[in-house]
């Protein structure tokens, strides 16, 4: 099987060749081609020739078109601020008074230098895997968005205080996070990863997802022209593992908080899950320490596919050494293959 | 009356502010303020902080009811429990980082739990340093959200005691809450898991200083 078949497979819960490694390494391109972050992502062609390198490398089985989350933010007006060791963060909110959102349009992704330099790097990266390789485009939902428009904690005021004014802030986000997503499909990406931390169970509680992030996903998700995976960076799925697969994803990217075989359990072959291992911890991690959580999270959720070894949120540290992505690949290679007859019957079963 | 604490954490977990703020109310009645506070408002902060670690309640919960509590106990000490004309020892600040959400959710249930906190806002190491010293601190509470911030606290604590400051620091954040040994190895003194951890974790430090 290629890369393409063995994902195919694995999210239609069916078991392919071997569990498919999806290592979302963004920064590590940098450090390939010996630049700083800032320059890296200043042009198109270094983000192709870093994540080429890294699937060689590495031994993935998707190439990564993600830049940094700012990037959106870039195109509302905000700024990035770089650093030298890690993601860039987003600069001060374009959304300083919630009045704004009432006169807030869409920008247009033409009109984004940033997002232009992403669609460029899915139309080379395309061109390079053709039908073998999936490569992954990322959209930050609606419902997340604002975190970086208006600062966490007044975009939860407007949340809880201000209901008419976060679904007119909903509905203009829905246009550009639509818009976005398909045009990275139109440009040749093969699916979209839809970053949706704040629909969490740890960040909001249930009850208000299903009245707002859902909400939003469902109308969201049924525009895409794509199949998506919703990301929750981290976050907590379990308790709406059901509400995910309602909204139409196919999987979803799963915290290193929660037991793999419990969220498997919960999934089903409704949705398949991605993850989990815990991309902080890697830091520290030995060669025989990412074995042994290879291990642990191919026992834990690989039987009858449906599932993607990854780290738990959506991206792999600076800090992260080589040895131990190559060890992670080394591992997938050495347990990864179906039919996972090492596994004890009781872990199957559970 | 002995299930009015009860009643009021079930009033903030379900960001029932009407109710919350009429068990108050009632609390108040029969209660010094101070008693109040201690007896309703701390322990329900921290046990909604226990239920996030938990995974039983979510971070916007946490705030919201940080932010309610912060204006409830505003109300009955509109100076602040401990003012006493004393600038606080203790500072809050986001070293390195862009994310504030955190350092204000600590900061309202600091104050919702009578500890007056100063807030430093965004700095760098060097800056902290100075600010640490001319304040002549006893406790600093830093809140990270991204894995470069948390190692920067390495190096603050580092310059910490190269200056021989007898400041001590506890950390908070998602890095923290992820690599359960990275808060000993970049130098904290302390670590909290959730913002219902604060108060015990600022009232410990400042004793252990004195």
């Amino acid at each position: 099987m290629n890369s393409m078949q063995r994902c195919l497979a694995a999210l239609a819960h069916q078991e392919p060749d071997r569990v498919p490694l999806f290592l979302l390494a963004t920064l590590h391109g940098a450090r390939e081609l010996g630049m700083p972050i800032a320059e890296y992502f200043s042009a198109a062609e270094h983000v192709v020739e870093g994540q080429l390198r890294l699937f060689r490398k590495y031994r993935g089985d998707c190439l990564y078109a993600f830049f940094y989350a700012a990037i959106e933010a870039e195109a509302w007006g905000g700024s990035t601020h770089f650093r030298a060791d890690g993601p860039p963060a987003c600069g001060e909110p374009v959304i300083g008074s919630a009045s704004l959102i009432d006169r807030l349009d869409p920008p247009a992704i033409d009109d984004a230098p940033g997002l232009l330099r992403v669609i460029e790097t899915i139309r080379r990266l395309s061109d390079f895997a053709g039908d073998r390789v999936p490569v992954i485009g990322v959209a930050i939902s609606p419902f997340s968005l604002p975190v970086m428009q208006m600062g966490f904690a007044a975009y939860l005021d407007l949340i809880h205080d201000d209901r008419a004014r976060f679904e007119q802030l909903m509905r203009v986000n829905e246009e550009f996070t639509v818009s976005w997503a398909n045009a990275q499909l139109a440009a040749g990406a093969t699916a979209i990863c839809y970053f949706d931390p704040l629909s969490a169970a740890s960040v909001i509680p249930p009850a208000l997802y299903r009245q707002t992030g859902r909400r939003v996903a469902r109308r969201t998700l049924a525009r895409i022209t794509g199949p998506t995976a919703t990301h929750l960076a981290s976050g907590r799925a379990l308790p709406i593992m059901g509400d995910l697969a309602d909204t139409g994803t196919l999987a979803v990217g799963v915290s290193a908080l929660e037991d793999l075989r419990v969220l498997k359990a919960a999934a089903g072959d409704r949705v398949a899950l991605l993850g989990n291992l815990n991309g902080v911890e890697m830091r520290r991690w030995t060669p025989v320490r990412a074995e042994a959580e290879v291990r642990r999270a191919i026992a834990g959720a690989a039987r009858g596919g449906g599932f993607i070894l990854s780290d738990n949120h959506g991206e792999i540290p600076w800090q992260v050494a080589d040895q131990v992505l190559m060890a992670i690949g080394d591992a997938v290679e050495r347990w990864g293959r179906y039919p996972l007859d090492w596994i004890p019957s009781a872990a199957r079963a559970g | 009356m002995s299930d009015l604490p009860q009643s009021f954490l079930a009033a903030l977990e379900e960001l029932d502010q009407l109710r919350a703020d009429a068990l108050f109310r009632l609390a108040l009645a029969d209660r010094a303020p101070i008693e109040a506070v201690e007896q309703l408002i701390v322990p329900a902060l921290e046990a909604i902080g226990r239920g996030w670690d938990e995974g039983r309640t979510a971070l916007s919960q946490v705030y919201v009811a940080g932010r309610f509590c912060e204006r409830l106990v505003s109300g009955v000490f509109p100076a602040g429990i401990e003012a006493g004309g004393e600038r606080p020892r203790t500072a809050i600040v986001v070293l390195n980082d862009y994310h504030f959400l955190g350092k204000r959710i600590v900061s309202a249930v600091l104050r919702a739990s009578g500890i007056a906190v100063l807030d430093y806002g965004r700095m760098d190491v060097d800056e902290l340093v100075s600010r640490v010293a001319a304040d002549r601190l006893e406790v600093l509470l830093i809140s990270v959200l991204m894995l470069p911030a948390a190692l920067q606290v390495g190096a603050l604590t580092a310059a910490l005691r190269a200056r021989d400051l007898p400041v001590r620091v506890a950390v908070g954040g998602a890095p923290f809450h992820f690599d359960a040994e990275l808060w000993r190895e970049v130098g904290a003194h302390a670590m909290g898991r959730t913002a219902g951890d604060a108060p015990g974790i600022v009232r410990a430090l400042l004793e252990e200083g004195r």
